[in-house]
């Protein structure tokens, strides 16, 4: 049985890097992808706490599965957005795509 | 009679619309229109005149003009009686003449047609201000003859010296003007009335206290002594000489200087009840007469001399007021008009044959100019007040005034001012009439008829005025008639001072008998100081300088580093705040997401350090 901390510990990681890449990264499908390293963390908690406070419930694991729809909807919009971005601009890098700032 | 009056004031000022908008091509028809209306102006005020005299009062027009103020309402009026009937009589004849006149000294002039339009505008105003019934409205017509005498002076404006001197008379008579606006306004607020007859009633009751009537009294002065350029603000007069020489005839001599006398007679009922400023009056009238008249005896420039004489002449005006001489120093107004404007314009005569002002450069006109030279020695001898030209009468009737008031003081020196005055007129008519011809390559004529015409006509009014003082004096008086005494021995001295004068000029300046260099030699300090009009003018730039310049300057920078610093200031710390924070915008998703998540760290950090 793995213990808890070890879990907790192994998710943290996850979303720092999730975190770190989303922060940092400046290439718009990196950060997409880092934003996708923080929904899963996320989702780990969700299983992970569901099991050890309530291990015959399945509302951890519902949640989850409704996380991974909603951020599925989210890539797919998000992608489609960004496809329409670099036609526009032949560009994909998140500092030149500023033409709304002022 | 109001008809009459309406005549009077429109005719010019319909004169002075049609030249400037319709006639300023022609210059023959301009001079026309401006002639045939002062001609019927003047006819008018005669058949005004033949009206007051037939029976004599105060006939008042009162239209309301402006009523927003409950209560003051401002209203726009005649007043007519014997004081302003006389007064237009002698704008609508000395402006008349100057007209005439005109035509033959501005020929071929380039602003013949705008000479004639301003002298109209003139005219106009000075008409006005004479009939006005209420202070505001004679404060209009007041400022506008100081507009037009602006114009005048500066009518050959491409001369740099002719703009400084209409700069200079404008800006000096406005600090005098500026005393008269506080007195209007006070009068006002205390009266609540702009109305002369009422502001006389009202003051008559005693509304006001001593102190406050000697106040109004004086600021009304400091008007007039701007105005009628009494020391010591008379230095813009010396200067407007620039102008032409009809002008300074009519304006300067006649009419505008006068203005500050007349208002002086108009609001004598405020004067009357301050033997104060009555006495301030006298002083600076007295001091003034004194001072000019010793200046005028060693000006080179032959209108300076007349000029300095006429501020003379005004300040013997003004110590007539001052001492009770209410009808005198009227009746000298009168006659010096028509004497000062003579001269002026048999020196303009002069000027205009030779091309110099300088009286070193003339001599021997008599035999050239003979009409010029006798209506010249008309006019001296009407100022040095010999018998019978109404310079005598009415110059004695100040001297015997200031006596009987018992001024011992001022009669001396008023008294030794009548012998300068005879002294430079007579060294003015020796040098340039009748001493050594000192013009070369020159050809001196007599000018043509419209020039001399008018001199002549002047001249007759300049010896016949006289033998109308006793008329004049039962007419004219404040109070009760001050039937003018028939002393001798006055008018005896003060001929026989004049004559001794003209004797003196005389062995100095034509015979030479005593060398006129040699005078200035001995008496150098005296000279120096006479020559330099008594150090004034320097007196006025040593106080701009080291007083209104220190002050300014002070309160320059303290404008330029405190209320501009702090408004500055302010910008500045807006817009710094503004760059530093802008920082924060950068429009970078990325960066609002360290934002957030820093936000949530340090969030989480302080809910810890809560517990």
């Amino acid at each position: 049985m793995i213990a808890i901390q070890e879990l907790l510990i192994f998710n943290s990681v996850i979303f720092a890097i999730g975190i770190y890449g989303a922060l940092t990264r400046r290439n718009t499908i990196g950060i997409l992808m880092s934003i996708e390293l923080i929904f899963n963390s996320a989702c780990l908690n969700f299983i992970v706490f569901g099991k050890y406070l309530y291990p015959s419930l399945l509302s951890g694991d519902i949640f989850v599965l409704f996380i991974i729809t909603v951020a599925a909807a989210e890539v797919a919009v998000a992608l489609a957005l960004l496809l329409c971005i670099y036609r526009n601009s032949k560009n994909i890098f998140i500092e030149k795509i500023s033409l709304m700032r002022g | 009679m109001f008809e009459l009056t309406a005549t009077v004031l429109l005719c010019p000022l319909a004169a002075f619309v049609l030249i400037t908008f319709f006639t300023g091509k022609s210059e023959k028809i301009s001079s026309l229109v401006s002639m045939v209306a002062m001609a019927v102006s003047l006819l008018s005020s005669l058949l005004i005149f033949a009206l007051i005299l037939s029976a004599p009062g105060d006939y008042e027009l009162k239209i309301p003009w402006i009523n927003i103020l409950k209560d003051l309402p401002i209203e726009m009026g005649v007043l007519l009686n014997p004081v302003s009937s006389v007064m237009l009589m002698v704008v609508c004849t000395v402006s008349l003449f100057v007209q005439i006149y005109s035509v033959g000294y501005m020929h071929n002039d380039e602003g013949y047609s705008k000479y004639y339009s301003f002298i109209s505008l003139f005219s106009f105003s000075m008409l006005g201000l004479v009939i006005a019934n209420n202070l505001l409205q004679l404060y209009i017509f007041w400022e506008l003859v100081g507009l037009c005498s602006y114009l005048l002076i500066g009518h050959w404006y491409h001369k740099p010296d002719a703009a400084n001197a209409a700069k200079k008379a404008f800006v000096v008579t406005r600090f005098g003007d500026f005393g008269l606006l506080i007195a209007v306004i006070f009068l006002a607020c205390k009266t609540g009335t702009f109305n002369f007859l009422e502001i006389e009633r009202v003051i008559g009751s005693g509304i006001l206290s001593p102190a406050a009537v000697t106040a109004v009294a004086l600021l009304i002065f400091c008007g007039a002594a701007g105005k009628s350029a009494q020391f010591p603000l008379h230095i813009w007069l010396p200067d407007a000489m620039e102008g032409p020489t009809p002008i300074s005839a009519l304006i300067h001599a006649a009419t505008m200087v006068a203005a500050g006398v007349y208002l002086v007679i108009r609001t004598y009922f405020i004067f009357d009840l301050s033997g104060t400023a009555l006495s301030v009056i006298a002083i600076i009238g007295c001091s003034t007469a004194f001072m000019a008249g010793s200046i005028a005896i060693v000006q080179d420039d032959i209108k300076k001399v007349l000029a300095y004489s006429t501020i003379s002449q005004l300040g013997y005006m003004m110590l007539a007021l001052g001492v009770h001489g209410y009808t005198a120093g009227y009746f000298h107004l009168i006659t010096h008009a028509t004497f000062k404007a003579l001269l002026f314009l048999g020196a303009g005569s002069v000027i205009h044959s030779l091309h110099t002002n300088n009286i070193w450069e003339m001599g021997r006109l008599f035999k050239n100019m003979k009409v010029t030279a006798v209506t010249f020695l008309i006019g001296g001898l009407a100022l040095s007040g010999v018998y019978p030209t109404s310079g005598f009468f009415s110059k004695d009737a100040i001297l015997i005034q200031t006596l009987e008031s018992g001024h011992y003081v001022l009669f001396a020196v008023a008294f030794l001012t009548a012998g300068f005055t005879a002294f430079y007129m007579a060294r003015v008519f020796f040098v340039v009439f009748l001493s050594k011809e000192k013009f070369s390559g020159k050809h001196p004529h007599e000018s043509p008829a419209v020039m001399y015409v008018p001199l002549i006509l002047l001249a007759t009014l300049a010896v016949g005025l006289g033998f109308f003082s006793e008329g004049f004096s039962r007419l004219i008086f404040f109070g009760k008639i001050n039937e003018p005494e028939h002393a001798v021995l006055i008018p005896l001295l003060s001929n026989l001072s004049a004559i001794g004068a003209i004797v003196l000029a005389w062995a100095i300046y034509q015979k030479e008998l005593i060398s006129a260099a040699a005078l200035e030699q001995r008496f150098a300090f005296v000279h120096k100081f006479l020559k330099n009009k008594y150090y004034i003018d320097e007196m006025y730039v040593f106080c701009v300088k080291n007083i209104l310049f220190v002050v300014s300057n002070a309160a320059g920078w303290f404008d330029r580093h405190i209320v501009d610093g702090a408004v500055n200031g302010a910008f500045y710390l807006t817009s710094s705040a503004a760059g530093a924070l802008r920082k924060l915008q950068t429009g970078m998703v990325q960066n609002y997401a360290v934002g957030i998540f820093g936000g949530v760290i340090l969030l989480w950090f302080f809910m810890n350090m809560m517990k």
